[in-house]
């Protein structure tokens, strides 16, 4: 079989592509491969998060009318820190900064559960430094529920020994992060 | 410079150690990736937040000495000469993306070179531990530990959730790629590999051919490492892959004890051709260099071959890359000429072992 591209050399590259239940064939050469690059996988151009992007896209409408119907739900979703969109993220397979994790939280479960087969939760190593602050705000945010009841049931001397329990634990917080 | 010479110099201290199961396990490698706390990723950060991050790193760390790597040297990959660059990445010590793409890139090396840490690839930090044979959880322990070393100084993006926040999704929770570079000729020639790869692939690792794409594995090198990062220990990705790594040394040793039995006489007709084209050929490219050599690193694994090293598959695989040969060189060279000098880097690498002898 000859070369689509050049129509001169034998294609040794044949590679076929369904999309939404589109199939495309492409038979190209070598010397056509590495020219046209960035469009075949396994070429130097393809990276993983133009795979990836397939699987995180997966809200993506079939067909993709040009809607001129105002900004949709998803064009709405944008990290206040970086600016990353949703519609970017999902395009380059790549978050833009630590609080796009908090931005695109309500997607972020069945992305990470095709990755990670069906795990969405961290169960590994926590820093040292910083993890003992996460246990102590944690803790603080605890017990301020716990305090916030203990008010609403009017049980004001438990309140009372509670809050001062609170403002020892958030004394250590603050000492840490000084220190 | 002497051959020897540039042989020692290009060859990564760590490299020459030889490690449990290194017949068949050429090498382990840790990787843990983490990012600073409210700084954007590289992809968006500033070029000056991402120059004041290398700055900060090479002021806090380079210089330094740690308890079990001594001395640590930053690097800006700006200062670097296009070759240098490529040099360290055929060493595996940084990626093509940071010596190519990074803005403000840096790399902390360790003296024996089995500690790298990339600054500003993808992630902001990228600690890499590279050992020789078999030793993941060794690596695993060291990379932990430059890891602490760092997390003194600097804060890392953290959630309670999510783990270690990453750029790409697939790498978030534990940031941790580990992976191992294995020969397995024997189970390539016995076609046992495409039965192999699918099962492996199912229990949630990843195989690829070294120095090749896709399928087709140059030199029947095969890197096997984890896809999940989240929802697992550290501890337990290791195990998980070190187990399916038993598994498969395992097999590779029966494959190749099956051939010594059955074939002898064809075995030793590859090695043995192979090792003749080595030390005679005049031109070679490096997709033919790599078949030979993994021929005949199994000649001398089997027992065929007696009187050369075992290391000379990793050490040439390594020296006959593009920037090695250009460096030995200290010029640049066409395709043909590369090819000329392989060839000849090749014949003067195998004299060397026969000189040993007398």
């Amino acid at each position: 079989m000859l070369c689509q591209e050049c129509n001169e050399r034998q294609a040794t590259l044949h590679f076929t592509k369904i999309i939404n239940g589109e199939k495309t064939e492409i038979h190209i050469c070598d010397v056509c491969a590495k020219e046209k690059g960035d469009h075949i996988p396994g070429s130097k151009g393809f990276s993983i998060h133009q795979l990836l992007s397939g699987l995180l896209d997966f809200e993506q409408p079939v067909s993709h009318p040009t809607s001129q119907g105002g900004t949709s739900r998803r064009e709405a979703l944008r990290c206040p820190s970086c600016e990353m969109t949703y519609d970017k993220f999902a395009q380059i397979g790549r978050f833009g900064c630590a609080d796009c994790y908090k931005t695109f939280q309500s997607k972020l479960d069945p992305i990470f559960k095709r990755i990670h087969s069906g795990n969405v939760v961290h169960g590994g190593k926590v820093p040292k430094r910083i993890g003992k602050d996460l246990h102590l705000h944690k803790e603080i945010e605890k017990r301020k529920q716990e305090l916030q009841a203990l008010i609403a049931k009017e049980e004001f001397e438990q309140a009372a020994e509670l809050r001062d329990r609170i403002r020892s634990l958030e004394k250590s917080l603050a000492e840490k992060k000084e220190g | 410079m002497s051959l020897q010479q540039f042989i020692s110099q290009a060859i990564s201290p760590w490299m020459k150690k030889e490690g449990p199961n290194s017949d068949i396990v050429l090498s382990s490698r840790v990787r843990l990736a983490r990012n600073i706390q409210d700084v954007p990723f590289p992809m968006l950060a500033s070029t000056e937040s991402l120059v004041s991050l290398s700055d900060r790193v090479k002021s806090e760390y380079s210089g330094h000495s740690h308890h079990r790597f001594g001395t640590i040297e930053l690097l800006n990959t700006g200062d670097m000469k296009q070759n240098e660059k490529r040099v360290l990445v055929e060493k595996h010590l940084i990626s093509p993306a940071l010596s190519d793409e990074s803005r403000a890139g840096a790399v902390l090396l360790s003296e024996d070179e089995s500690l790298s840490v990339m600054i500003n690839e993808e992630d902001h930090i990228r600690i890499q531990c590279l050992l020789s044979g078999f030793q993941l959880s060794e690596a695993l322990k060291l990379a932990n530990e430059v890891d602490d070393w760092l997390e003194d100084k600097l804060d890392f993006a953290f959630d309670e959730k999510r783990g270690y926040l990453t750029s790409c999704p697939t790498n978030v929770g534990t940031g941790l790629r580990a992976s191992v570079m294995m020969h397995l000729p024997a189970l390539v020639i016995t076609r046992q590999m495409n039965r192999i790869l699918p099962a492996v692939n199912q229990l949630g690792l990843v195989v690829r051919g070294i120095y090749g794409e896709g399928s087709e594995a140059q030199g029947n090198l095969f890197q096997i490492s984890n896809q999940i990062t989240l929802g697992k220990t550290e501890e337990d990705i290791v195990q998980d892959l070190q187990s399916v790594v038993l598994q498969l040394i395992q097999q590779e040793r029966a494959a190749r004890k099956a051939l010594l039995e059955q074939s002898r006489v064809q075995m030793e007709d590859r090695v043995y051709r192979s090792y003749g084209i080595l030390a005679y050929s005049r031109t070679m490219e490096s997709k033919e260099a790599t078949k030979r050599l993994s021929d005949v690193r199994l000649g001398i694994d089997m027992g065929i071959i007696k009187d050369v090293s075992a290391n000379i598959l990793n050490e040439l695989m390594i020296l006959t890359q593009p920037g090695f040969l250009q460096q030995y060189a200290g010029e640049v060279l066409s395709p043909e000429q590369r090819d000329q000098r392989r060839a000849t880097l090749i014949r003067d690498r195998l004299r060397l072992e026969t000189k040993k002898d007398n």
